[in-house]
């Protein structure tokens, strides 16, 4: 057997949805802890740490603003990798791994939008700029929840994999073309009046709690994803239960009707 | 694909087809948007070429969702993913025809309606011009999504859901061509040449999706 | 070199059920197959994998000795299934001379034209009409003689006769005797008798084995 045929079958070893649930059970209360942990150090540096002598105490926002907003990106790049999982390798968990991995981002996204919005409001005067970044953001946004929409209105889980795998990769492909025009747009309608985050370099002071909580908030991210993509295995397996249930009555011809026939 | 070409335009003009339907969507948009922000004719000339180019993309959206679902219900999708021809080619026909059927009245429609606007020629002119570079690229990358929701009963206001945020960049390059035909500083060639480029880059994504979505769907 | 439709090992899936398993046969060019079976048997899912339509979950399709060298075996094959994949609003003419340039001929052969394929089914000189106004018999038959206007030498014929009465029947007996006899293979599901000399697969369904008898 050659190295990469064993690579290949230790990969699919961890497709089998049994093997990947009996992980997630070992993992998730590790997960959850060191989230919690790092939460706990986080915020505690957040609050403790001096605010800007310009932005005051609003500047805190950020420490939940910017990782919430880098999680949305990456969110969807999970979920463009677990498209790709699902068209070229038909792995079997990759399309639950995009499945479980929407509402997250979503979730990720809002939280992005309703902290900038509220940062904005004592910074900039009021609780919506037509900034490229926030647009950009809330037209990811509305690509979360369209695929969403998508996935819920589909009830065969094989097919909406594929074709939610599609739509994912054409946004993926998309997003970029989308941020270039955003800002080209902007800059059409108002040149650069707007006020930055990326403007000032930002002091180590203020880095240490933001990295901080980047890495719970990718820690909580990956705790979401595991224990969502459990449930969705579980909801499936429950689903096809359902169906056997309904089939052996049929198969027996007791003549009794099912609740919904 | 001169027959498929053929066919599916006569189909968008006997009746029941959507091609005048688009047409008169947009007019009636259009038409609206005076009573919402007032008669105030130079308000209108400055914000015409938007309102013509957000009721140009919204009509273009209507009807879409019937692009392959009126082929499924009737049997002939099954026959097409058969054919020797490569689903991709026949995808880009099929956009090419609809496009014919309701994108071209629409910029035909266009200066009428510019005139209501009470917009200048030149900015009818350029806005007629984006429209016809600009609208061929909401039917392709719109064609993705009606593949996608092919199999739905009801997924026309999906299909407009999961269209309008990857068409964004078509509406920023075709309205900032048109203002920079019309405002001088702004020079008009590099928008258009960029929604030239988003026109021709979803000409090839958008089939190669919608082809790839039709196969995985059939049942 | 006549053709020949290899089937091996088939099994196929509609979500997460198996619907059949492990079916093969071999049908050599002037054969035919009846499937039948009850209802939910899994009849159109088989008929479906063989023309290319659904994705087989285990075992091959395959079409030896085509005149030409083919991407696919589906390209060889007609499908008629449950709906006539034809236009209402176009008039039969329109609908016919479509699909007979879009599909083109299978290398080996040629199709009929137009009047010849309506006559063949016993319907002349109504093709001006819009296909909607014909009766669902007529509109059947129509939906046939679209297999007569391109050529393919391999139907895959579901529920061919629904719709259609005791004339119609033996009409469309001789059409497929006239297509086995020119070195054609069909494949057909039926629930009633078509009165063709041919083998016969019964799908017993929910993953049960067919059997050839």
């Amino acid at each position: 057997m050659s190295e990469q045929s064993l690579a290949i079958r230790k990969f699919s070893d961890l497709a089998n949805p049994t093997r990947f649930l009996g992980l997630a059970e070992r993992l998730l209360p590790w997960f959850s802890g060191l989230t919690a942990l790092l939460f706990a150090v986080g915020l505690y540096l957040c609050f403790t740490t001096e605010g800007d002598y310009q932005q005051g105490e609003t500047v805190r926002i950020m420490y939940v603003h910017v990782p919430a907003a880098w999680l949305s990106m990456m969110c969807y790049t999970v979920m463009a990798l677990s498209a790709l999982g699902t068209l070229v390798w038909r792995h079997p968990l990759a399309d639950v791994s995009a499945r479980a991995a929407a509402p997250i981002g979503a979730c990720f996204t809002f939280l992005a939008l309703v902290t900038g919005s509220l940062w904005g409001k004592p910074m900039w005067g009021t609780w919506w700029v037509w900034d490229a970044r926030l647009t950009s953001v809330f037209v990811l946004f509305l690509m979360y929840l369209g695929l969403i929409a998508l996935n819920r209105a589909m009830d065969d889980p094989g097919k909406a994999a594929k074709v939610s795998a599609i739509l994912i990769l054409v946004g993926f492909v998309n997003i970029p073309i989308i941020k270039f025009s955003v800002e080209w747009w902007n800059t059409l309608h108002q040149p650069a009046s707007v006020m930055r985050l990326d403007g000032p370099k930002i002091d180590p002071e203020f880095l240490r709690p933001l990295l901080i909580m980047a890495v719970a908030f990718s820690m909580l991210f990956f705790t979401l994803h595991i224990a969502a993509m459990r449930n969705e295995i579980w909801r499936r397996r429950v689903t096809s239960m359902r169906r056997q249930a309904a089939r052996n009555v049929g198969a027996v011809g007791t003549g009794m009707e099912g609740p919904n026939a | 694909m001169i027959s498929l070409f053929l066919r599916d335009l006569k189909l968008s003009v006997r009746a029941g087809g959507g091609a005048l339907i688009g047409v008169l969507f947009f007019m009636t948009v259009v038409a609206v948007v005076p009573f919402a922000v007032g008669p105030d004719l130079n308000l209108l000339s400055r914000i015409g070429p938007a309102i013509l180019w957000i009721g140009a993309l919204l009509a273009s959206l209507l009807g879409l969702d019937r692009l392959f679902q009126a082929e499924r219900e009737d049997g002939s999708l099954d026959l097409m993913l058969m054919q020797e021809t490569p689903l991709v080619l026949t995808v880009l026909v099929k956009c090419l025809a609809h496009w014919s059927a309701s994108g071209l009245p629409l910029v035909i429609a266009a200066p009428l309606l510019g005139l209501f606007m009470n917009t200048s020629e030149l900015a009818i002119g350029a806005t007629m011009l984006t429209l016809l570079v600009g609208t061929p690229a909401i039917t392709l990358i719109g064609a993705a999504g009606a593949a996608v929701a092919v199999t739905l009963p009801r997924g026309g206001l999906l299909v407009s859901i999961l269209v309008l945020p990857l068409a964004i960049p078509v509406l920023i390059f075709g309205v900032s061509a048109t203002y920079a035909a019309v405002e001088d500083p702004a020079p008009f060639l590099p928008p258009f040449l960029i929604l030239m480029a988003i026109t021709l880059f979803f000409a090839v994504i958008g089939p190669l999706a919608a082809a790839a979505a039709l196969r995985s769907s059939s049942d | 070199m006549p053709i020949c439709l290899v089937v091996e090992g088939l099994s196929a899936k509609r979500g997460e059920d198996l619907i059949f398993h492990d079916i093969s046969f071999v049908l050599r060019a002037g054969e035919a197959l009846v499937v039948t079976g009850a209802n939910g048997s899994g009849k159109s899912t088989l008929l479906r994998v063989l023309a290319g339509l659904l994705a087989a979950e285990s075992g091959s399709v395959r079409i030896d000795g085509a005149a030409a060298e083919i991407g696919h075996p589906r390209e060889l094959c007609h499908y008629l299934g449950h709906r006539n994949a034809m236009k209402h609003e176009l008039t039969v003419a329109e609908n016919l001379s479509f699909w007979k340039s879009f599909m083109g001929d299978s290398p080996g052969g040629a199709g009929k034209d137009l009047e010849d394929a309506t006559e063949a089914v016993g319907l002349g000189g109504i093709s001006h009409l819009p296909f909607g106004y014909l009766s669902a018999g007529q509109q059947r038959r129509m939906a046939m003689a679209k297999l007569l206007v391109a050529f393919r030498p391999v139907w895959i014929l579901d529920e061919p006769t629904a719709a259609l009465d005791a004339n119609a029947d033996r009409l469309f007996a001789e059409l497929v005797t006239g297509h086995l006899g020119a070195g054609g293979i069909v494949v057909a599901a039926t629930h009633q008798p078509l009165g063709l000399e041919a083998r016969e697969l019964r799908m017993t369904g929910f993953a049960g084995v067919g059997g050839m008898v």
